[in-house]
């Protein structure tokens, strides 16, 4: 049984002392007109002539819905509250709202919502202005903070992502050229494969280079692989892939397109540009290619590794004729007459 | 040690001397990068190499490296955040003093593997003070005193501090405060972006 000398059955407490636990406390009459507030609430109202008002013409409440009169919050005993300042900037707050007795109306304590930073921002309000029991500074702190590392991880990914996309680059790029290397290829061709798009397959092997890098030495032979990589990257469109695979062996790749005459078009060109003279230290250095090409439209079902191969056919062909010529790939391509 | 701490060392030898300063550090320190990244974690052995390639290229002791590096910390423009962070410790001196218990956990509430070390005030006067400064890496009781004499700055207090070395692994330093408000010191608004 409870020892009835230690039961509390009523408080009384000075108001001044009510104002250092609730700075946001607000005692309202049974009539619903606000007699006092805390401190904090005071300074949020911006008006002293807030005693007098009605509670309900400064506060718009939003939790309990439907409540008109004081007396109806007053008969529900204690209330959770959700309002909002009716003249700017607005302030919402969350309440609870507890009875004081017959007649004597409602002590009601409120504080900001998640928003708290806007309402410290909006009152001008500090640390003084909160009780040590609240946690609004501790929240404010937290903010902060989390907002700081936040954008330290920001700046972390983006630098990562920025190595990422570098690395990337590097890993699909012929050090020598800069154009597209081996991997970078079969990426290309198959995505093609996967999305159905129609292509051709151009394999260039460059005649006469093994000459320039035996007589000159590899500075000249890197000059003249870096000079093709020019007149390829201009005879090709941005989504065509031009690619360095071997020493001197180069792949390119044309998504939509499989018209054979503009593909042996494009192939003379890069045949005479490549065999235009070139001049490294004031040595002229001249080399030419052997080419071979196919398109998607010639198989049932497009396999990148076929259509290389068969390229690369086309390619030998051209060789057997000589070099410096170009060969589409048959299906009868072998039994052709050899020139 | 957490690269907070490490970018903080970093920041402080780029801002107070030079970024060539800190490119030669980092390169007798043999670092193996450009600079630390403030939310990776790294070898301890690493920040000591930097602060010892620090006291051989300033020519200066390492205590008196960590404690400009705490003066930095409070006071340079561009790690304001950190002050802010501090001043939320409390409304005066001597309330922030008093916030340092809780420094530690403050950290880890905001970055969970930061291990700062603890700190404990004990209060002899009202204006007299001792803070113990307790972690596994000694010296940080230095950096200690230079964030102590900074915010003294910040609160417009005015203090006498001093390192007085160590025992058992814990850091002692004295605080006497000579005047709580001696001159106006900055403001600090508690909502970010306030204008007043």
């Amino acid at each position: 049984m409870m020892d009835g000398s230690t039961q509390l059955d009523s408080l009384s407490i000075d108001p001044a002392a009510v104002g250092f636990l609730m700075p946001m406390h607000l005692v309202v009459s049974p009539t619903g007109h606000i007699r006092s507030v805390g401190p904090t609430m005071m300074k949020v109202c911006r008006d002293a002539r807030v005693i007098g008002q009605r509670f309900l013409e400064l506060f718009e409440l939003r939790r309990p819905r439907n409540v008109v009169t004081m007396a109806e919050l007053v008969q529900g005993g204690a209330v959770r509250l959700s309002l909002a300042l009716r003249m700017p900037p607005k302030t919402s707050f969350k309440g609870i709202a507890v009875p004081l007795g017959p007649g004597q109306g409602m002590l009601i304590n409120l504080s900001f919502g998640i928003a708290l930073g806007d309402a410290v921002r909006d009152h001008h309000l500090s640390d003084s202005d909160f009780a040590p029991t609240d946690l609004t500074v501790e929240m404010l702190y937290l903010s902060e903070a989390k907002t700081v590392v936040l954008d330290e991880l920001h700046r972390l990914n983006q630098r990562l992502q920025g190595a990422r996309k570098v690395a990337e680059t590097l890993a699909l790029t012929d050090a020598v050229t800069g154009l597209s290397n081996r991997r970078a290829m079969g990426i290309a061709l198959d995505r093609m494969a996967r999305t159905g798009t129609p292509f051709s397959v151009m394999t260039i092997d460059l005649d006469f280079f093994k000459q320039v890098n035996d007589t000159l030495g590899h500075a000249a032979g890197d000059f003249v692989l870096y000079q093709v990589a020019r007149i390829l990257c201009a005879a090709t469109r941005g989504s065509d892939t031009a690619a360095r695979i071997g020493g001197d062996e180069f792949v390119l790749i044309f998504p939509n397109l499989t018209d054979e005459f503009m593909l042996c078009s494009i192939a003379h060109r890069i045949l005479s540009r490549l065999e235009e003279p070139m001049s490294f230290d004031g040595n002229p250095c001249r080399i030419s290619a052997s080419i071979g090409t196919t398109m998607s439209t010639q198989y049932a079902k497009a396999d990148p590794e076929q259509m290389l191969n068969d390229a690369d056919r086309a390619l030998y062909a051209s060789k057997r004729r000589g070099r410096r010529q170009v060969t589409a790939f048959t299906a009868d391509l072998d039994q052709m007459p050899e020139t | 040690m957490h690269g907070l701490i490490n970018r903080s060392l970093q920041c402080f030898l780029r801002d107070t001397y030079s970024h060539d300063t800190w490119s030669r550090i980092a390169d007798t320190a043999q670092l193996g990068f450009d600079g630390f990244e403030a939310m990776l974690t790294y070898e301890d052995a690493l920040t000591f190499a930097v602060l010892d390639a620090a006291t051989a290229r300033l020519a200066r002791s390492r205590e008196s490296i960590l404690e400009d590096l705490g003066t930095y910390l409070v006071s340079h423009p561009n790690v304001e955040p950190l002050r802010r962070l501090l001043r939320f410790g409390g409304v005066t001196f001597v309330e922030f003093l008093h916030s340092l218990d809780d420094l530690q956990g403050r950290g880890r509430l905001a970055v969970p593997d930061l291990d700062l070390p603890a700190l404990e005030l004990l209060e002899h006067t009202p204006d007299r003070f001792t803070l113990h400064c307790r972690s596994p890496h000694p010296g940080l009781g230095f950096v200690a005193v230079g964030i102590l004499r900074a915010m003294a700055d910040d609160y417009g207090a005015l203090a006498m501090l001093e390192h007085q070395g160590s025992r058992d692994g814990t850091e002692l330093i004295a605080i006497d405060l000579l005047d709580q408000s001696h001159a106006e010191g900055r403001r600090f608004e508690l909502a970010l972006g306030s204008t007043q």
